[in-house]
């Protein structure tokens, strides 16, 4: 019966509520406000040379993506303008400590730089009588801007880098859900191929390693992601282990991999010519990775709507014995479908490497829960046989947005977690109701 | 209105309802988006009577019973039980008021017993804790009421369709119904379970149950029921005793015409052999079988159900493993370890669910069309694009398949629709065994005879067509020979249909022995 009711073309209406959420942004964040991360990091450094401080400097940057970006944003302008900034991460008690013993070090630094967050920190507010040692030090904080501190593009860029990773491997993840699988590995995979890789720059050259054997490094961490695709898709079907175990059991296993391979620690011995993937920008400033993740959603649009695999994807989804006795090689599908997730998940691995400049199995953590929550978001059912990697895109950006948007409104991040949760119930409620009508949420159904 | 008098009130009895009508349904309406289900949905039942309700898929049957059942509220109407108007606002309301009805997927928790089944919802407890032996002798009772002996300890996975279907009338007794409904009762019996069934449903009209009976074999119609309700595009359009209702007009009075004929003419052009099967099996399931089938004809194969008939044409398909035997077609030895290896020798399978295996329901009609023959059509791996659409526009009108267009999702086809459909894709992929599992299952009487045409334009064309189906008419009129399987095996041939009668058919399939 519901024939009679023309159905949205969901794409639209996603792109409607991401204009919206983008609209809201841009009028809440109106006013003077902090900087975005590579705003904050410009204007402290232009500040720094223009006091011409002799020694080094240390900027400080607290937990969390914001400042993850802003501590990428900080060692990027360094580069760029020639300054020796070291960076000092952690909460309040981690940052007192590390500057302690900083004051007795050698060489102690003649500035601190704060973020726009850990400018706030009665530490560092009050760093004379917090630290004595630093009565001295000048301390420089970003300034404020007037506009939408949504809308700069600075912040816009950063809402995008913060998302490629994820964005990413979503893109598998959406093939995955639609061949009516679950895998949870791409979490792992990321700090896997991120380990990977730099523990194979490291073992070839390190720091001093060429472009085509970081290159090669780099193609190879994103196979052995795909072996493990490969190996996770093979239980599935020989073995008929549902998708959620198998996914899970690898999921640990590429973690504990991971933590083998990188002893446990961060690998940072990669050339800085590395992070050219993840922070560069060889076209009209749009992040290379951006491009990446353009061209990786081209690909897996064109796979889905074009080719023989993409139809036999979206026919075992929707009934796998009905696909089998149609002639489908269903086993050998379902095994693509994992060895691409793994695929996109390692390169969603080499670009957080590139970001990063190093590779740490701690990367990824929770990063399969985003990625799922990101092909929701974008309307394709768990239950399989439909769907759209497009639609996956804008759901990733929803999540990035909403995110991003909260942090600039000052939402903490426990709020944080609750609104994205309500998003996810949200998009899923939307989506029903786009497909079944009024009637599917009776709870009659 | 809350209160129901198990007897008629003189006033309410006055307006037109029949002494002893346990239940008049009136001017009954339903809207869907975009679609007028009932238009005038009528139905009067007698106290203890089996009331045929007949029409063609689309009628309205089923929205009428989901009304009836409370499952939908009607947009108007009236619904008088024993001369009281009810309005039921949910499926437990209709229950308390003594309505069951026994849909054709049953309502069975798979892993609970019988007799939890039999009381899920209206469990006898004491202070929460379930009366379990209470349970047990009550179910027992039932049982014996249904003069049946099923183990209410067993679980409801293990028992078969049959059993599974008693454990429902049965349910629908401990709820004391006195209406029970049933959609298709016979859709998964073999003919001696359609027997035992009768015997009951004889049985519980003499205790002064009224029995709704759907379905659309009017052989079983003819043998079970007193008076028949025909409907036709949403309304109401006769309702008399079954006696003073000849077959031609039943079925004028369901399709809206009159029907020419319920088969089409044989053609009788067989010539040499195309499969030939020699002892296949699967052991433990089925087999071994041998049988050959020419080119230019329909060989039917029947049998009871569990007789191993889809076992065995699963296994000429490569649908399951086969352990042993041999298969030639053409001459040519092949090996369908897998349904691809089947297709590409040629042979394809209609199965006899196709809502479960046969078509993607969420998918359009072309994608569904185009799933078998896409690779063969694609160059490096991408889709042709352009021969996909005509290869289905041709096909559509050829097998003149009704579908609002190439993007249609082919769940909201009819299920004559859907076999053609099904069908269709198989001739695109030329093959030339054509094995159709219950070809009319699920398929109006009118779109019957258009399935059955194609079927033997296939035979024309050269193709050999294996039939399974379990109603005896249709192989009778369909087939130009007949196998009977039972336990696996093969144990009759009828080489001339004509003279054939049923009841040879049913000697066969059941045997000298008692199976079960």
């Amino acid at each position: 019966m519901s024939n009679a009711v023309p159905r949205l073309p969901s794409g639209v209406g996603m792109l409607g509520v991401l204009g919206l959420i983008c609209a809201y942004f841009s009028w809440a964040t109106w006013g003077s406000g902090a900087l975005g991360p590579a705003a904050a990091a410009d204007s402290l450094v232009a500040q720094l040379r223009g006091a011409a401080i002799e020694g080094g400097a240390v900027a400080i940057a607290g937990r969390g993506a914001g400042e993850d970006a802003f501590a990428n944003a900080i060692e990027a302008a360094a580069a760029a303008e020639n300054v020796k900034i070291s960076v000092l991460r952690g909460d309040p008690r981690e940052v007192r400590r590390g500057l302690e013993e900083l004051a007795t070090g050698a060489a102690p630094p003649r500035a601190l730089l704060a973020s726009g967050e850990t400018a706030a920190w009665p530490l560092l507010r009050d760093i004379a009588a917090e630290i004595p040692a630093f009565a001295a030090v000048r301390l420089f904080a970003p300034s404020s801007s007037y506009g939408s501190a949504f809308l700069k593009p600075e912040n816009l860029r950063n809402v995008l880098n913060q998302i490629v990773v994820i964005a990413i491997t979503a893109v598998g993840m959406t093939l995955v859900i639609i061949a009516a699988g679950i895998d949870l590995s791409v979490g792992s995979l990321i700090a896997l191929a991120a380990v990977v890789a730099a523990w194979l720059i490291e073992r070839n050259g390190g720091t001093g390693a060429g472009v085509l054997v970081q290159l090669a490094c780099s193609a190879t961490a994103i196979a052995a992601c795909g072996g493990v695709g490969l190996f996770s898709g093979l239980m599935i079907t020989r073995f008929r282990i549902p998708p959620f175990i198998a996914t899970l059991a690898m999921m640990q296993i590429a973690s504990g991999l991971a933590y083998i391979i990188a002893k446990g620690q961060a690998l940072y011995q990669i050339p800085d010519g590395y992070t050219w993937l993840g922070r560069g920008s060889a076209i009209a400033l749009i992040p290379n990775a951006v491009l990446l993740m353009i061209a990786v959603y081209a690909l897996g649009h064109v796979l889905m709507t074009r080719s023989v695999l993409g139809r036999y994807i979206f026919a075992v989804g929707g009934n796998a014995e009905a696909a089998r006795l149609s002639g489908v090689p269903v086993q050998r599908v379902v095994v693509s479908v994992y060895v691409i997730s793994g695929l996109t998940a390692g390169l969603g691995g080499v670009v957080l490497a590139s970001q990063l400049r190093s590779g740490a199995p701690t990367y990824g953590t929770m990063y399969e829960l985003y990625a799922i929550a990101a092909v929701v978001v974008g309307g394709t059912s768990l239950s399989g046989g439909d769907g759209n990697v497009l639609n996956t895109l804008i759901g990733a950006l929803i999540i990035a947005v909403i995110q991003n948007g909260m942090n600039l409104t000052g939402v903490e991040s426990y709020t944080q977690k609750i609104v994205l949760g309500a998003v996810i119930l949200g998009a899923v409620l939307i989506d029903m109701l786009r497909r079944h009508g009024l009637r599917s949420l009776s709870g009659t159904a | 209105m809350s209160e129901s008098s198990p007897r008629p009130r003189s006033g309410a009895a006055s307006d037109g309802v029949e002494r002893g009508d346990v239940l008049s349904m009136r001017g009954i309406t339903k809207r869907f988006p975009g679609v007028q289900a009932l238009r005038d949905g009528r139905l009067e039942l007698r106290r203890g009577e089996v009331h045929a309700l007949l029409g063609e898929n689309g009628a309205g049957k089923s929205t009428l019973i989901k009304i009836l059942a409370g499952a939908q509220p009607p947009d108007d109407g009236e619904i008088r039980l024993d001369g009281v108007v009810r309005r039921f606002a949910s499926p437990m309301e209709a229950k308390d008021a003594g309505i069951a009805v026994i849909y054709q997927e049953f309502n069975l928790i798979p892993a609970l017993r019988v007799f939890e089944n039999i009381f899920l919802g209206r469990d006898r407890a004491a202070l929460g804790w379930l009366r379990t032996g209470d349970e047990r002798r009550a179910a027992r009772e039932l049982m014996g009421r249904l003069g049946v002996s099923i183990d209410v300890d067993r679980r409801c996975d293990s028992l078969r369709v049959a059993e599974q279907q008693l454990v429902e009338i049965a349910k629908a007794l401990a709820a004391r119904a006195r209406i029970i409904v049933m959609d298709e009762p016979t859709a998964s019996l073999s003919e001696r379970e359609v027997q035992t069934l009768f015997q009951i449903i004889r049985e519980l009209r003499g205790q002064g149950v009224s029995i709704v009976y759907v379905s659309h074999r009017l052989d079983e119609v003819y043998a079970i029921c007193d008076r028949a309700t025909v409907m036709r595009d949403g309304a109401h359009i006769l309702t008399r005793p079954i006696g003073e209702l000849p077959r031609e007009q039943l079925i004028t009075a369901m399709v809206g015409r009159p029907l020419d004929a319920e088969f089409p003419p044989r053609d009788g052009a067989a010539s040499d052999v195309l499969l030939d099967v020699r002892g296949l099996e699967r052991r433990g399931v089925v087999g071994p079988v041998s049988l050959r089938l020419r080119r230019g004809e329909i060989l039917a194969l029947t049998g009871l159900v569990g007789a191993g008939r889809t076992e065995f044409v699963r296994l000429l398909f490569g649908a399951d493993r086969a352990t042993g035997g041999e298969l030639h077609l053409a001459g040519r030895r092949i090996f369908p370890n897998d349904p691809r290896a089947a297709i590409r020798a040629g042979v394809c399978l209609l199965t006899e669910d196709r809502k479960q295996q046969g078509l993607l329901l969420g998918r359009s009609v072309q994608e569904n069309f185009a799933l078998p023959s896409v690779a063969s059509w694609s160059a490096g791996g991408w889709l042709d694009l352009r021969r996909e659409p005509a290869a289905f526009r041709r096909r559509r009108e050829e097998l003149r398949i009704a579908v609002s267009g190439a993007g249609q999702s082919a769940g909201l086809l009819s299920g004559g629709n859907q076999q053609k459909l099904v069908l269709a894709k198989w001739v695109e992929r030329d093959a030339q065994v054509f094995v159709f599992d219950e070809p009319t299952r699920g398929v109006d009487v009118g779109a019957r005879l258009e399935i059955y045409q194609l079927m033997r334009s296939l035979t024309r064309a050269g193709k050999g067509v294996l039939m399974v189906s379990s109603e005896l008419p249709e192989v009778l009129g369909m087939s130009d020979r007949i196998l009977v399987m039972r336990g696996g095996r093969i144990v009759g041939e009828i080489d001339d249909v004509g003279r054939a009668r049923q009841e040879d058919l049913l000697a066969l399939a059941v045997g000298g022995v008692e199976s079960r």
